[in-house]
């Protein structure tokens, strides 16, 4: 459907009042499902755990108490002291939990947004350059995703040694894969319009063709990407902390977390399964929104 | 179906029994969460065998009329008031299951892009004889040799073979006639046709419009045409029926129509092409391209020894259809490709082949103007940012300054200041159009390309911006080289005239002379086929061709 047609000769012509972003934002906001509500709330509360953390979390968060393995609130012989619980060395649960969301969800935040910024950049620049430079790319992109991600940055985490800024720099540059492929396939939309060209024959750069002609059309697509690649990057650093090799101890975060307490769940508690639920919470309400986003930008419309 | 009076025979179809009546038809259409109404209260009653035009601008509300005569809303509008009689089938009441099974059969649409119509997997035979084995009308090998039939009679070339192509084999003006095939495949009473010569060349539109013309005849089909093309409908139509907001303005005959309009609005609609500027012929020469050879990678030349001039403060127009080199001649001038062999003198110096070598100063003085608003304009971009950059980029304007010289230039292709924050999409055509020309302007040229700026537009809007190029010649002494199929635009606003045919030169020299007989015999072809507001020009011009038996279109 044109514009031109649904919006009637009211539309054409006449300087309509501009609304301000932040009341299109509140109207869209009160149009949103409930699910994207539900995932907006959830991941503010994460957010607030993750920023204040130190004010909230009872104790340290390599604090540790002569009682490991003390049993949480729904469990007999439960301590008020920690709530949920100790560790196997006898550190509060619901601290580690509280500072995990920051460690992790950090982490994952700083990754993907290094992820985004060499495969978007690369993948744009592909676009528009075209020629033996896309091929180059595209062709090692293919290698690099022909190798199962996990084992790949076990292998390289092994070489390089397993610190935070080799973690978020390896996942990063293997996740940039995708977001590269997205990006070039949007980008090679945009870039044939004619305005692309009118920038070029005014003779500005390939900075400036790629950030204020292409980057602005191809935002959406991109955002709603960037959620999806949060939750899988938060996933692998996840799976890479259980298996040992991603936060290292005492730093507290999900996934290793789960490995540490496994062995509890043999016992039938299911404390091991908290951090689990934390990651699998965040993961739900960071597709609610995402999901959401995607159906406001990509032009589907209800019928009404 | 108990209230149809009577099962159709499409043997006895006869003329003058009413087909469809429409009664105060009212349609909306939602946008920014409201209801706006786009057609308030419409009648129309359409006899068998008779051909309805509608005219208006874009926003007239005449697609979505076309559609409800099917019983058919967009998504996003509502049919909400009024009532539509099919042959005795009121087709707002009906069930959707009722309005199905006529659509296709009885009534049919053929759409005004045939290109993005035609499902590019499928041969075109597939496609034709579709409605007719979804309805259950024919078997399969008698759609088919119905299909060859009227392919015939549509006059596309070898009939028999040319539904085993795929669209993307086969031109413009053919794949328009192939819909026109599927539409006919049923026999319908009823055809719809929305703009369907609008995106050819006028020397392909002659054709399709013959074919349409004598199909529609041979079986006393008929027809609600759709266009803003005035001299088209002029041959189309026995009734034109003029629209505006979604009213109507006024309805009668075609012929008193044409002669007698009663509306103010319908005569400044027949005044449009009333534009014409005296020819100058200019000494100083601006731009030159010298035997120029430009081919795109492959062996084949897209053009081929051209040589054009432009003097200083004219206008040239390059004419020719599609497919003639004129858009490729631009991107040789803007340095976008460079050409094979010959070259390019600006101001009596060299140019640098290639857009890389030329420096800012070079790029400065030639700008260009593209033919579709909607993509030479960033859909992100506002007004202000749109012609800000240039300046900011040549003049090196920024804040204050930038911003006044912003607002002179608005004024200066006359829109206001409330325009500087908005964004594309909140612009009309024209508007947009004008944005585009002041982006031009803000470089301070001394060249620009007009590549096929008006042919997006409606007929009013076109002349509006036609002016302001004129006026703004006259105000800053600027040269146009001006491409594009419309020999109309051509005669209105030129000073010389540049024929090109498949890649070659035809001609160059002052329109008047270019415009006056003898001509080469594709100049001929090229002003013959312009539609003329004369509803007996298509029947003399077919007779006339028959005789001399010319040249054709380089499409067919």
């Amino acid at each position: 459907m044109t514009a031109g047609i649904d919006k009637g000769p009211a539309a054409v012509g006449q300087p309509r009042a501009r609304r301000t972003l932040l009341d299109r934002a509140w109207r869209e906001l009160k149009k949103a499902p409930p699910t994207a509500w539900f995932g907006m709330i959830v991941i503010l509360g994460y957010l607030i755990l993750a920023l204040f953390a130190p004010w909230i979390a009872p104790y340290g968060q390599s604090q540790v108490f002569d009682m490991p393995y003390s049993p949480a609130f729904y469990e007999p012989g439960w301590d008020p002291h920690f709530l949920l619980g100790t560790d196997q060395l006898g550190r509060d649960m619901l601290t580690r939990l509280i500072f995990g969301a920051r460690n992790t969800i950090g982490i994952a935040v700083a990754t993907t947004m290094l992820s985004f910024s060499i495969g978007g950049s690369l993948g744009i620049l592909a676009a528009i350059l075209r020629g033996w430079f896309e091929q180059l790319l595209s062709r090692v992109v293919d290698i690099l995703m022909a190798i199962p991600s996990l084992i790949f940055s076990l292998m390289l985490l092994s070489i390089f040694g397993s610190n935070i800024p080799n973690l978020i720099v390896i996942i990063a540059v293997l996740d940039a894969t995708r977001v590269f492929r997205l990006a070039r396939a949007v980008a090679m939309n945009v870039v044939v319009m004619d305005y692309v060209e009118a920038a070029r024959l005014r003779g500005e750069g390939l900075g400036w063709v790629m950030r204020r002609e292409i980057l602005p059309n191809i935002l959406p697509p991109l955002v709603a990407e960037f959620g999806l690649r949060f939750c899988f990057v938060f996933l692998t650093i996840a799976s890479l902390s259980f298996l040992g090799v991603g936060i290292q101890p005492p730093t507290a975060d999900w996934g290793s977390m789960v490995r540490e307490n496994a062995t509890l769940i043999t016992y039938g508690s299911f404390t091991p399964l908290l951090p689990a639920g934390a990651i699998a919470l965040l993961t739900v309400a960071v597709n609610f929104v995402v999901d959401w986003f995607l159906h406001k930008t990509s032009g589907l419309r209800d019928e009404h | 179906m108990s209230t149809r009076k009577k099962t159709p025979s499409k043997a006895g179809r006869e003329k003058g029994e009413v087909l469809l009546e429409i009664k105060g038809l009212k349609i909306e259409g939602f946008a920014d969460d409201e209801w706006h109404p786009i057609v308030n209260g419409v009648d129309l009653t359409l006899k068998r065998g008779e051909v309805w035009g509608l005219i208006g601008e874009s926003g007239a509300g005449k697609s979505t009329i076309g559609l409800a005569a099917m019983g058919f809303a967009r998504p996003g509008c509502r049919i909400c008031g009024g009532s539509i009689v099919f042959d005795g089938i009121d087709l707002r009441a009906a069930s959707e299951d009722t309005r199905r099974k006529l659509r296709g059969s009885r009534i049919s649409y053929v759409a005004q892009s045939a290109a993005a119509s035609f499902n590019p997997a499928h041969k075109l035979i597939d496609q034709t004889i579709e409605t007719a084995l979804t309805h259950h009308i024919y078997s399969r090998e008698k759609a088919i040799s119905d299909a060859i039939d009227l392919y015939g009679r549509l006059q596309l070339p070898s009939p028999e073979t040319i539904g085993d192509r795929y669209p993307h084999q086969v031109s413009g003006g053919q794949l328009q006639r192939a819909m026109t095939a599927m539409a006919m495949s049923c026999r319908p009473d009823l055809i719809i046709f929305d703009e369907p010569t609008t995106a050819l060349d006028v020397t392909t539109q002659v054709e399709v419009l013959a074919a349409i013309r004598d199909i529609v005849d041979q079986f006393n089909t008929a027809a609600i045409y759709i266009t803003h093309d005035l001299a088209v409908v002029a041959q189309m139509a026995d009734r034109i029926m003029v629209l505006r907001y979604g009213d109507t303005v006024e309805e009668a005959d075609t012929r008193r129509m044409l002669k007698h309009p009663e509306e103010e609005y319908t005569r400044t609609l027949w005044a449009v092409r009333s534009l014409y500027k005296e020819e100058e012929p200019g000494e100083d020469v601006i731009l030159r391209v010298h035997d120029v050879d430009a081919s795109y990678g492959g062996a084949v030349k897209v053009l081929q020894d051209v040589t054009v001039q432009v003097p200083r403060g004219r206008t040239v127009a390059v004419v020719g259809e599609s497919g003639s080199g004129k858009s490729t001649l631009a991107r040789v001038i803007t340095g976008l490709l460079p050409p094979s062999k010959g070259e390019i003198y600006f101001d009596g110096q060299p140019l640098p082949r290639a857009l890389k070598e030329r420096d800012k100063k070079t790029l400065q003085r030639i700008q260009m103007i593209y033919q579709m608003p909607d993509t030479a304009l960033n859909p992100r971009h506002m007004v202000r940012d749109v012609i800000g950059r240039p300046l900011e980029f040549y003049l090196g304007l920024r804040g204050a300054a930038n911003d006044r010289r912003v607002s002179e230039l608005l004024q200066l292709i006359e829109l206001d200041d409330s325009f500087i924050d908005r964004l594309p999409s909140e612009l009309s055509g024209g508007q947009k159009q004008r944005i585009c020309i002041a982006r031009a302007l803000a470089a301070e040229p001394e060249l620009i390309i007009c590549d096929e700026v008006t042919s997006a537009l409606d007929q009013i809007v076109q002349e509006g911006i036609l002016r302001l190029l004129m006026k703004l010649q006259e105000e800053l002494n600027v040269s146009y080289l001006f491409i594009t199929h419309d020999i109309a635009t051509v005669e209105a606003i030129s000073d010389e005239i540049v024929v090109m045919y498949q890649g070659k030169l035809v001609q160059q020299g002052l329109k008047t002379k270019v415009l006056k007989p003898p001509h080469p015999a594709y100049t001929e072809l090229l002003l013959s086929s312009v539609p003329q507001m004369d509803p007996d020009w298509l029947t003399n011009l077919l007779e006339h061709r028959e005789e001399t038996g010319g040249m054709r279109a380089a499409g067919n």
